[in-house]
């Protein structure tokens, strides 16, 4: 029994190192980008176009994961790219999660008319297709950073609305809510006293797991060429440009979509071994 | 005039949603119909009646947490009936609830220090941190359990920590709902002669809500026999448990399991 707990701690904890471990590094490159980065990421350079990676031949030294077409050393864009996907993860996870949860808190606790107009406001939502929705917006707004952060809030709250509202139900038919109640606690004091520390922990999972997706929304955007700048490098640009010489030069593909891989994983494993880690119930 | 609750004329009804038409109001479920009864300063009263005999929602009436549909409740000489939950509040302390199962009723992400001392804290408690310690002695808990979560704890401690909170308010009036039902037999016996010991140290007024008339015995001054929404029996305990008069409370004497020990038992 004890050796059983033991266990399952000591993997939730190598899952939150290894996540952590794996964000810290890419929030280093991002932070740390011009001055570790061995080349100027737009600096292009024809004769040394499609450099293969280190361990290949006909390499040039100090392109360690090689060129691209252009000549422009894919270390360095991925170490830029990860600027616009941290940020991107960062604020559109956080928006996203403020606006979602705090919505659904108010309808799965408060019922009533709240919950009839915020639960028709997400039927309604989610009735529209994403991408099509979010190309749509990013055309009205005009392409940028700011468009895609609001693009991906604009679309993605009504996840954590509608979890939130479930938890935030099931756990106000709870008898320490009407405990609460007896103790004269106000209706809003419950709901951020009482209900909210039982909801953090879905809410800490929920909106890691939404940093991964935006890193993926910002990637799919600038795939279809509706991001950032083409000058700005981003994985998801980086991996579009990949795509059209995957058969001459595979590592300007293969490395950022590695690297975003990793990023998404590790994000939603950081969630999941935050939760282990820091729950009171789990402990 | 030392009644401290006053019930009369009480009904309840509460929507059935489960029959729900699709346009228009739910039927609604008649569960209290016409309740009178008094409690004194100072009494233990049961109240007893099988499943269904709307006992629960009698004692979430009683602490308002409905309201009723028609009748008045009166407590301390104020009518509570239908105040709002505003003008509520200043009175909640005179009147605290335990309720039946811990593991709901105890928050599963607060310490025992924090379920203990929020009521304090929003009644302005002096010295909540006191109190709380006070609280935890008082139902013989020690200082160590402060700082534990309640699925730290067996059913009979947590089930102290939920009377720890309801007396740390020094209420007059406590309802405990069913309170012993989720333990098993010994810390039953534990909690009923803690809840014993802290009525008559404290001079609390109890109504002891319970389907089983065997642990209202021990308890009560008074049992009151509620079956289908309305009180077929309210005498003092002896009465009832030697002349019973209602068919319902024959039903739920005849229902208490005795131990039958043989004569040849000892060998």
């Amino acid at each position: 029994m004890a050796d059983a707990r033991a266990l399952v701690h000591r993997r939730a904890g190598l899952r939150l190192w290894l996540s952590a471990g794996w964000i810290a590094l890419v929030a280093a490159a991002a932070l740390l980008a011009p001055w570790i980065a061995p080349h100027d990421p737009l600096a292009q350079d024809l004769f040394l176009g499609r450099l293969p990676p280190f361990w290949m031949e006909g390499t040039e030294p100090g392109y360690w994961l090689g060129t691209d077409s252009l000549g422009r050393d894919v270390l360095s864009r991925i170490l830029h790219g990860a600027r616009i996907a941290l940020i991107v993860a960062v604020i559109a996870g956080t928006l996203t999660c403020l606006i979602g949860a705090t919505l659904g808190l108010l309808a799965g606790f408060l019922r009533g008319w709240v919950d009839l107009v915020i639960s028709r406001l997400i039927d309604i939502w989610m009735a529209f297709p994403p991408v099509l929705f979010s190309i749509l917006l990013i055309a009205v707004l005009g392409p940028g950073l700011t468009s895609i952060i609001i693009a991906i809030v604009v679309i993605d709250w009504t996840r954590f609305a509608r979890v939130v509202r479930a938890e935030a139900m099931a756990q106000g038919a709870m008898d320490y809510v009407a405990s609460a109640r007896v103790a004269g606690r106000t209706r809003i004091g419950t709901m951020l006293r009482e209900i909210l520390p039982n909801v953090l922990p879905t809410i800490v999972v929920l909106l890691t797991l939404e940093m991964g997706i935006a890193v993926i929304v910002e990637a799919i955007l600038s795939f279809v060429n509706l991001s950032i700048s083409t000058d700005d490098p981003t994985w998801g640009g980086m991996i579009a440009e990949g795509r059209t010489s995957v058969h001459q030069a595979w590592w300007v593909l293969v490395f950022p979509l590695v690297t975003l891989f990793l990023t998404v994983l590790a994000f939603s494993q950081l969630g999941e071994g935050l939760k282990d880690r820091y729950d009171p119930v789990l402990q | 005039m030392t009644d401290l609750l006053r019930i009369t004329g009480l009904h309840l009804s509460l929507p059935d949603l489960n029959r729900k038409p699709l346009i228009g109001a739910a039927p609604r479920i008649h569960i209290l119909k016409g309740v009178d009864f008094a409690i004194a300063k100072g009494e233990i009263v049961g109240i007893v009646g099988g499943s269904g005999s709307g006992k629960s929602t009698l004692a979430r009436t009683l602490v308002r947490l409905l309201e009723p549909s028609a009748g008045t409740i009166h407590f301390d000489g104020q009518d509570i009936s239908h105040l709002s939950e505003a003008a509520l509040r200043p009175l909640r302390r005179r009147f605290q609830m335990i309720f039946q199962d811990p593991m709901s009723s105890l928050n599963p992400r607060h310490t025992v220090a924090q379920i203990i001392e929020g009521p304090l804290a929003l009644h302005d408690v002096a010295n909540p941190s006191d109190r709380m310690r006070e609280a935890l002695d008082a139902v013989g808990l020690g200082q160590r359990f402060a700082t534990r979560h309640p699925h730290q704890m067996s059913g009979g401690q947590r089930q102290r920590v939920g009377i720890a909170r309801a007396i740390a308010l020094r209420p007059d009036f406590i309802v405990a709902d069913e309170i012993v039902s989720g333990l098993d037999v010994s810390s039953q016996a534990q909690v009923l002669s803690l809840l014993e010991r802290l009525v008559a140290d404290l001079g609390l007024t109890l109504a002891f809500i319970s389907h089983d008339l065997s642990v209202i015995r021990r308890l009560c001054n008074r049992i009151i026999v509620l079956d289908k929404g309305v009180i077929v029996e309210n005498a003092p305990s002896a009465e009832v448990f030697d002349t019973p008069k209602a068919a319902a409370t024959r039903e739920l004497l005849a229902s208490i399991l005795l131990p039958e020990v043989g004569a040849d038992w000892q060998t």
